[in-house]
């Protein structure tokens, strides 16, 4: 996973709540077997209509999504984190985020930024009057920056320590291969096993 | 102080307490797969050199993607095949069991976890499927993850997680009749949100939970995620312990009798205190039905479709004038005037037995509104044996209903059966989210008794009114 210091780029006003992660990537694009590609399903059933906000030319190369709350409910598909940054976003802000996909964003190097909902609902109203205005997003400090405003975002202190140093997960904890192999000695003879 | 249920499970697993607030690293008792979120699992495996630590303690199926006609040859859909011929390679190559389609166990993942017995009180389980929180109503700390995790979880058999908040829902009253397990879950999600669980793992419990079988049960812990918690548990009891005994995979003999004193002990404490406490009262439920393209979007089956500017929250009416705008209905049109074409009984939600003998018992005699279609998909081939032995698939034939081989199949349309733009569904899975069941097709979610009763008049429909 690469380092996460700091990003600017052009925020994208997506001001819908409950976006799930269907309409993140619906099930018809998870077919691939390869972990590339899946720009082409990002929201896809509203990239059809012309009025999306991606679809016009000053957010079509944004890469800071500034969503409504209760982003990324529902499927636990990592996919959706793979599509947003497949189409080269690296940040989401919202107010509150499903768990599956925060968790899901923080391993593959997508940076979810939780801000109030006053504060998502600014993001996006300056978002949306100045298209193509750049927001700042400073992972160290905590914060985002756009049009001279300063938010501070929320974000847990071990996903943020990885992202900083670009931390795989697996490495770390084959480093405690001999703790875990203790906890195996220790497992109740009745625990079931799937061979026969 | 005491612990609660979930608190116990997780204490119990903990290989590493985590160091200066970093999460605690968790063992994991079992990692179900199928072919959709395993296959970049895998591949990061082979390209870092590692083995599956523990086969015998990872279980596949295919399930998303398989047909459910016409299994004998091969899947139509090249890229749908290529999925699940991929699985099967990985399953091979790793040591990995499967159970592939056409195998007597194959079914929906969390249909034949618990059909086998390997899902078990106390155990830690995960999955690379939302649903996985259905295999908690056995008392097992269950959740689903991503395909990162999932490579995560092969390599070392753990997975460093930070220990939720916890919440009890508690549930008491006799259920009416006509009311079920799916009826319960939606009245609560519609009550709480789509994110009301996010960062909790709720216990349900109460003597309506007590009263409940273990696929009711199943139910109510599948949908745990629709609400935003991480899992859902209940507490094991003596139906628990009768379900799985016998069962393939569970213990027997003195390994039995050690299992059920480790079992016993798994209950909150009675001075568990939780982080938040909710209380439904079942007595006062009807059957309920979703109105809108998310779960939370639901009302009783007698009431009118909401008005947006009824809202209080801003955002709720907005979201609610987009699924109006989506679902093509009017405030205050009847919920029961709503027409439908098509109907699925099915899913990790209802596809178990006693959702198709609940069903079947409506359809007895009758047949479905001419021109509708109905899909009946049982959950596991296991589901689908046990029914034929029942003749539940000639009452289904004989309604005008199509009776298919096991999967996940219109829940999510990512096999043949879809619906396509416009079409409208009373359907008893679990996401009526926009486009879930095909482009443009709108869903409302019921249960299989309102799904079996709506398939005879064409309209949503409560069993009571027929």
């Amino acid at each position: 996973m690469d380092k996460f210091s700091t990003h600017s780029g052009i925020a994208v006003p997506l001001r819908r709540s409950n976006v799930d992660t269907d309409q993140i990537i619906p099930a018809v694009y998870l077919k691939r077997v390869s972990r590339s590609g899946f720009e082409d399903g990002l929201f896809s059933a509203w990239r059809a209509d012309p009025a999306f906000v991606l679809n016009q030319s000053a957010y079509q190369s944004g890469s800071v999504l500034i969503a409504g709350p209760d982003f990324g409910t529902g499927s636990s598909r990592e996919h959706a984190c793979w599509a947003l940054l497949d189409y080269g976003f690296k940040v989401v802000v919202s107010a509150r985020f499903g768990d599956i996909f925060k968790s899901n964003a923080g391993k593959s190097g997508l940076l979810t930024a939780l801000v109030t909902e006053e504060e998502a609902d600014q993001l996006m109203t300056m978002a949306q009057r100045h298209p193509g205005a750049v927001a700042t997003v400073d992972l160290a400090a905590k914060t985002i920056s756009m049009d001279d405003q300063v938010f501070n975002f929320e974000i847990d202190d071990y996903t943020r320590y990885r992202l900083l140093n670009g931390l795989d997960d697996i490495s770390l904890t084959l480093q405690h291969q001999a703790d875990i192999a203790a906890f195996e000695s220790r497992r109740p003879a009745f625990k079931p096993t799937t061979t026969p | 102080m005491g612990r609660t249920l979930s608190q116990k499970v997780w204490d119990d697993h903990v290989v590493r307490a985590g160091v200066a607030g970093g999460p605690d690293l968790l063992y994991i008792d079992l990692q179900l797969c199928h072919e959709v979120t395993s296959p970049q699992a895998f591949d990061g495996l082979r390209l870092a050199g590692r083995p599956v630590r523990r086969p015998d303690l990872t279980l596949a199926t295919e399930d998303h993607n398989t047909p459910t006609i016409d299994i004998t040859s091969p899947i139509a859909d090249p890229v749908s095949r290529l999925q699940v011929d991929t699985l099967r390679r990985n399953a091979a190559e790793f040591g990995v069991p499967i159970h592939s389609l056409g195998d007597a166990d194959q079914g929906v993942v969390h249909i034949i976890g618990p059909q086998l017995g390997v899902t078990q009180p106390g155990m830690t389980i995960v999955c690379g499927d939302s649903h996985t929180s259905t295999h908690g109503a056995f008392g097992a700390l269950a959740f689903g993850i991503g395909t990162s995790e999932v490579e995560h979880v092969l390599a070392t058999q753990t997975l460093p997680q930070k220990a939720p908040k916890t919440m009890a829902v508690n549930v008491h009253g006799d259920l009416p009749v006509g009311v079920t397990a799916k009826d319960l879950i939606l009245t609560h999600i519609a009550r709480v949100g789509t994110g009301g669980g996010a960062g909790y793992i709720a216990e349900y419990r109460g003597d309506t939970i007590e009263g409940l079988s273990m696929e009711a049960r199943m139910t109510i812990c599948n949908m745990s995620i629709e609400w935003g918690a991480r899992a859902g548990m209940i507490a094991p009891d003596q139906t628990t312990f009768d379900y799985l005994r016998g069962r393939e995979h569970a213990p027997q003999g003195a390994l039995w009798d050690e299992a059920m004193a480790y079992w016993s002990g798994l209950k909150s404490d009675d001075d568990a205190v939780f982080d938040k406490e909710v209380t439904i009262d079942a007595s006062q439920l009807t059957p309920f039905v979703t109105w809108g393209t998310n779960p939370a979007q639901g009302i009783g089956i007698s009431e009118v479709v909401p008005d947006p500017d009824d809202f209080l929250d801003p955002i709720d009416q907005a979201a609610a004038r987009r699924a109006l705008d989506y679902m093509d209905l009017r405030p205050g049109m009847a919920m029961r005037d709503i027409a439908i074409d098509t109907v699925f009984i099915g899913s990790c939600t209802n596809g178990r037995i006693e959702d198709l003998r609940a069903a079947a018992q409506v359809l007895k005699d009758r047949r479905i509104a001419p021109g509708l279609r109905m899909l009946v998909v049982p959950g596991s081939a296991k589901v689908r044996a046990l029914a034929m032995a029942e003749g539940l698939d000639q009452i289904f034939i004989q309604a005008g209903a199509q009776w298919r081989e096991a999967g996940c199949s219109m829940c999510l349309g990512m096999n043949p059966d879809t619906m396509s733009q416009g079409q409208r569904s009373a359907s008893t899975s679990n996401r009526n989210f926009e486009g879930r069941q095909g482009r443009g097709a709108r869903t409302h979610l019921v249960s299989p008794l309102v799904a079996a009763a709506s398939a005879i008049t064409g309209r949503l429909t409560d069993p009571a009114w027929l």
